[in-house]
């Protein structure tokens, strides 16, 4: 049986978002993003990109492996947005949108958007990454479109 | 004509139990399973001396259940059983049980196998206020890290991903998803067993019901049922010899593309009836009456363009237009399906196929169903099952 996760709670005694563990396998993404770089595995052998990691390549098997800093750069490749709470600490954001960015190079990412509003979230929109620092541990990329709407 | 497959209705469905369904606590997943065999051995007119074999879809409530299918044979008595797995590959077990109990018959390794799905997600009022985790729909929340720090959660929020693709490559509607969920709801009404068969729905109470994960109403999404269903699998011949007319394997098959389905938005339909339709001996305008697994209303737009009935991206005027409705050219989803019926993962579908094929589906019977097609979908649209039953032998 799968269990709901179990909020933290923060200083004041409010549930705090979900952070992400760190598996050892992503542990190089999660290191890179403290320092603001956004990077992705590449096969040492046959040159795939892949994101998430994965201990093989799923392209040719090879296992020699190295992260590699891509562009940061890409394009909404689809989105949803989330109505109902399933974790108490997102119950003041709804309606969000959750968006999968894909990359320049390729692979796609799920993540979400800083300073977007709703209505301009659309699929094709050019964006870029954005680090969110959350603790000592977790930086979180996040996306901002490359063109903002006018503020009115 | 092509010269017939030798595994063309060889092997039938001789009976099917089905359990009470939906908000229902009297029974553990255990119990339910039980419960669903037993069922299915008063249908086929079978004693259970006469089972051995045992495949289990364990649902959520058997938790890693690696031995399930061996404690569900303790369940039920049984001795001396010659075939005996756990399997998973979701959504698309049900129909890969069938198949894989047909195969087992037809090589010799068994006689007449017990096919089982049954789960128990659901938690009563008085469950609610003592348990932590309270069940239901949250089970399917599935929290995965980088997915839940950007706030997605399960499985609704990563179909819905797919779903605004779909609109957005082929210009589906939310009009077009909201006619599947409408047109399913109508078929729910002629089926006194569905949960949701006293509550019809028009368009307008679909855009009126609440968002889960826009482009997702809730009527997009399917139910969350406790139950059991269970189906037995012998050769044709001792089929014949039981109490319920037989309904024979056609043909069957599976399809798992791999790939990123978020980008070919394709299921594995396409894969599995080139094995499927040509053991059966059959086309796609053959068949009578589909019953397509329907976690979403999405997944059964997808599962038409695959399978064919409609060219792709084009299923939300093809349900809009009426066709898989009563009366219409391609009844789909006849009971009501996992949106209005009831949800046992694969079984669903395939259950309503064996009532359609036997004629037995009262107010919603179909007029025609020689050719009746289940089909099963795990994952993201990643796994795939496809079965043409029949009530006639060829
Ligand atoms: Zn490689």
């Amino acid at each position: 049986m799968t269990t709901t996760p179990t909020p933290r709670l923060g200083a004041h005694g409010t549930p705090t978002k979900p952070l992400p563990k760190i598996e050892a396998a992503m542990a190089p993404f999660f290191a890179a993003a403290q320092k603001h770089r956004l990077v992705v595995q590449r096969c040492i052998d046959c040159g795939a990109l892949r994101y998430p990691a994965r201990e093989l390549c799923s392209t040719c098997l090879g296992s020699t492996t190295e992260w590699i800093a891509v562009s940061g750069r890409g394009e909404i490749f689809s989105y949803n947005v989330m109505h109902q709470v399933y974790h108490p600490a997102f119950a003041g954001d709804v309606p969000y949108a959750v968006v999968i960015v894909k990359l320049a190079e390729g692979p796609m990412m799920t993540t979400s958007l800083l300073d977007c509003p709703l209505e301009c979230v659309r699929i094709g929109a050019a964006v870029e990454v954005a680090f969110e620092d959350l603790s000592a541990d977790v930086t979180l990329p996040k996306f901002r479109l490359i063109d903002p709407p006018e503020q009115p | 004509m092509s010269q017939t497959h030798r595994l063309k209705g060889k092997l039938a469905i001789a009976g099917l139990g089905v359990t009470p369904q939906g908000k229902v606590y009297d029974r553990s997943h255990m119990g339910f399973a039980v419960d669903a065999v037993r069922l299915a051995l008063l249908d086929a007119g079978l004693e259970r001396s006469d089972l051995d074999g045992i495949l289990l879809n364990p649902g959520l409530a058997w938790g890693p259940a690696a031995m399930g299918s061996y404690n569900l044979q303790q369940a039920l008595g049984l001795r001396n059983v010659r075939l005996s797995s756990t399997m998973n590959a979701g959504g698309a077990t049900a129909g890969a049980m069938i198949q894989h109990a047909a195969l087992a018959i037809d090589a010799g390794l068994c006689s007449t196998v017990a096919c089982v799905f049954s789960d128990r997600p659901l938690k009563s009022p008085e469950e609610h206020t003592n348990v932590k985790n309270n069940g239901g729909a949250s089970s399917y929340v599935f929290p995965r890290g980088l997915d839940a720090a950007h706030g997605q959660f399960g499985m609704n929020a990563m179909y819905a991903m797919v779903a605004r693709r779909h609109m957005h490559t082929y210009g589906t509607t939310q009009d077009h998803l909201g006619a599947v969920a409408v047109t399913q709801r109508h078929w729910a009404t002629l089926n006194s067993a569905a949960q949701f068969h006293d509550r019809p729905i028009t368009l307008a109470d679909y855009h009126a019901s609440r968002w889960v994960v826009e482009p997702f109403h809730i009527l997009d999404c399917c139910l969350v049922s406790n139950g059991g269903v269970a189906v037995i699998v012998t050769k044709a011949e001792h089929a014949r010899t039981l109490r319920k007319p037989p309904v024979y394997l056609w043909g069957m098959g599976q399809g798992h593309p791999g790939g990123d389905i978020r980008e070919t938005l394709t299921s594995g339909a396409a894969l599995a009836k080139a094995t499927a339709f040509p053991m059966a001996g059959i086309e796609t305008t053959d068949i009578d009456v589909a019953e397509l697994y329907d976690c979403y209303t999405f997944t059964v737009l997808a599962t038409l363009e695959d399978y064919g009935f409609c060219p792709k991206g084009e299923s939300g005027p093809f349900v809009s237009d009426g066709h898989t409705g009563v009366g219409g050219s391609l009844p789909v989803n006849t009971g009501g399906g996992q949106l209005s019926s009831s949800y046992m993962w694969g079984m669903t579908p395939i259950a309503e196929a064996i009532v359609q094929a036997r004629g037995e589906a009262g107010a919603r019977q179909v007029p025609k169903h020689d050719v009746v097609l289940a089909s099963g979908n795990g994952g993201l649209l990643s796994t795939h099952t496809t079965l043409v039953l029949s009530p006639l032998p060829s």
